[in-house]
């Protein structure tokens, strides 16, 4: 059986920078429990000869010729940006890192 | 023991007690025309954020695509450094949360690299002469560069007060290709020279592969550079720390030399080295401690489901190995016959990483002499005085060319060469705007010099006497007179024949 602790639901929490309440925890364990355990019935008919994919096409090297194409303006770029500045986005620093 | 205050060890006596295993990962832009997975434009300098879409700003409903041209320079590289080529691979998604990438992964490759395996040999220098080290790679793989964080505020002391971060996004998604060497151990105290040579010899290489500029001060090729310490080279490796930042080789050396004494502090004072990132600084000459331990990675890589595995036939690669060039040792030793180099010459110019400058030199058609004299002479001092890598300076080889060619054809003395260098360096254009500007040029009327050549005889009778009587010599001096009288523009051997004939003296 599947089973997601809530040591790991903290543990992505934090990795997916949500800052989840002690009942939260406990309440999304137990949905995400579910989840994999519904994932899991894909295990079960999977046999051996099945090799596992990423990908449902039976396509490789698709590529394409090294071209430029037009693409966004600075400005349209910026344009949803919840804060800009000189031309670039503008976001919180990251506590740790190096100035 | 040497005891430093600083609780470094000094070098010396840390490669007494210590044996060092150095691991090198370089990350190298490709000079594709457009990104990895979309169609902007790579050029560097651009207005930030100029060269975005969709794709490379992971706005909703964008999907990739493979830049054909960045797979099949992959594929060079891994064969270029005798690799095997994955006949199936994927990319991986590399999840983390900061703002260089803005949709919170990097596509990147993870357990399936392109290429696996292989060498590079590579030469050193040594106090005992040259030598040749086979560093093992371990794998080259494909990703996309991230966006250029600005960190401004607070420390920085800019108006703005508050602590932020300005992101431009044009260099996310250019396609990288990371080589990562297997550890390099048997080194000794050569390993700051190694790691330093490594990737000299890896960016001739990429160089000559022509897929890409690898100038490392416009961080087209980037090196983290591991090392760690043991006891002696029977024991296991002990704990590494990854020193990021290096941008340029002799950062490189400095870096891997610095990572010696201080690791050898800690083991000596009984302490334990912790696994971590590093950051180089430039300025002081040291590293301090990034990221720490309890912030470990976890990148949850998975499979990129955007895209459909590579998977490089047989006959693809035999045809991209057809387009291998020489491979640079082999290459060097026959620049090296062409030019007519002497072995010590041409190991000066190897040592310099200036072989590359030497040959787009000679290609701009100058003489080989002529290219190694103003590359290992006045433009090396040059750099190492500003410290400088020489194919940073603000000059190029057909510059270079264009000068040596204003001295072959008399235009110019090795004096004025070197002015009109300066000038150049000193961004005041071309050599022949210099040239123009300054007013430089060997006089070459001998109405004009005759003018000094009697003024330096009147001058200086008794030397003029001299000479007169016979002692050719003496004609040095007067020569000099009329250099200094025309600030250099002159001839010296037509003076000196000018003087002599003037003197009745036989040359």
């Amino acid at each position: 059986m599947p089973s997601i602790t809530r040591e790991e639901v903290a543990h992505l929490a934090r990795l997916a920078r949500l800052q989840l309440a002690p009942d939260e925890l406990d309440h999304l364990a137990g949905q995400l429990d579910q989840i994999l355990a519904a994932v899991a019935t894909v295990g079960e008919v999977a046999a051996d000869e099945i090799p596992p994919t990423s990908h449902p096409l039976p396509l490789v090297n698709v590529l394409r010729e090294d071209q430029t194409r037009p693409g966004l303006s600075a400005a349209q770029a910026l344009a949803a940006a919840p804060a800009a500045e000189d031309g670039r986005f503008r976001v919180p620093r990251i506590l740790g890192e190096e100035a | 023991m040497t005891a430093l205050s600083s609780g470094l060890m000094s070098y010396e006596e840390a490669l007494r007690r210590f044996d060092p295993v150095i691991g090198l990962e370089v990350h190298v832009e490709l000079g594709t025309r457009s990104k990895m997975f979309c169609g902007c434009p790579t050029d560097f300098g651009a207005p930030p954020n100029s060269q975005v879409c969709p794709t490379c700003l992971g706005l909703p409903g964008s999907l990739p695509v493979v830049n054909e041209a960045a797979v099949e320079a992959a594929i060079r590289i891994g064969l270029a450094l005798n690799g095997e080529i994955a006949p199936w691979c994927r990319f991986a998604r590399k999840n983390y949360f900061y703002p260089d990438m803005p949709k919170n992964f990097q596509v990147s490759q993870y357990d399936e690299p392109i290429a696996v395996g292989g060498w590079l040999d590579v030469p050193v220098d040594t106090p005992d002469g040259a030598r040749t080290m086979r560093v093992d790679i371990e794998r080259a793989h494909l990703e996309e560069d991230t966006g250029k964080s600005l960190h401004v505020g607070g420390a920085t002391g800019r108006i703005h007060g508050a602590d932020h971060s300005l992101v431009d996004y044009n260099r996310a998604g250019i396609p990288l290709v990371e080589i990562v060497t297997r550890p390099v151990e048997g080194t000794g105290a050569l390993a700051p020279q190694v790691a330093r040579a490594y990737v000299a010899a890896l960016r001739e290489l990429l160089r000559a592969l022509d897929v890409s500029p690898a100038r490392m001060e416009l961080g087209q090729l980037r090196c983290d550079a591991n090392l760690s310490l043991r006891e002696s080279p029977q024991a296991p490796y002990g704990l590494r720390t990854e020193t990021k930042n290096v941008n340029s080789l002799r950062s490189i050396e400095r870096a891997v030399r610095y990572e010696v004494t201080r690791q050898a502090g800690v083991l000596a004072s009984g302490g334990r080295v912790r696994q971590e990132t590093r950051h180089w600084h430039e300025d002081t000459g040291v590293t301090t401690p990034g990221r720490s331990k309890e912030q470990a990675e976890d990148y949850r890589y998975f499979p990129e489901p955007d895209l459909v595995p590579l998977a490089p036939d047989r006959e693809w690669v035999e045809a991209l190995r057809s387009t291998l060039p020489e491979p640079p040792d082999a290459h060097r030793r026959r620049l090296q016959a062409d030019w007519g180099f002497t072995d010590l010459e041409m190991r000066d110019v190897v040592a310099a990483g200036a072989v590359g400058l030497v040959e787009a030199t000679v290609a701009a058609g100058a003489s080989p002499a002529g290219a190694r004299k103003w590359w290992m002479g006045e433009l090396i001092r040059r750099a190492s005085a500003t410290a400088t890598e020489l194919d940073a300076l603000p000059v190029t080889p057909e510059q270079v060319a264009r000068v040596q060619a204003m001295v072959e054809d008399g235009t110019l003395n090795d004096q004025l060469a070197r002015q009109v260098l300066e000038g150049v360096l000193s961004g005041e254009g071309d050599p022949d705007t210099v040239v123009a500007a300054r007013g430089l040029s060997i006089v070459s009327d001998d109405a004009a010099l005759l003018g000094h050549v009697d003024a330096a005889v009147e001058a200086h009778p008794d030397v003029a006497a001299k000479v007169r009587a016979g002692k050719v010599a003496a004609a040095g001096a007067l020569v000099g007179a009329v250099m200094k009288a025309t600030r250099g523009q002159a001839d010296a051997s037509r003076v000196r024949e000018l003087v002599l004939d003037r003197l009745g003296a036989a040359g």
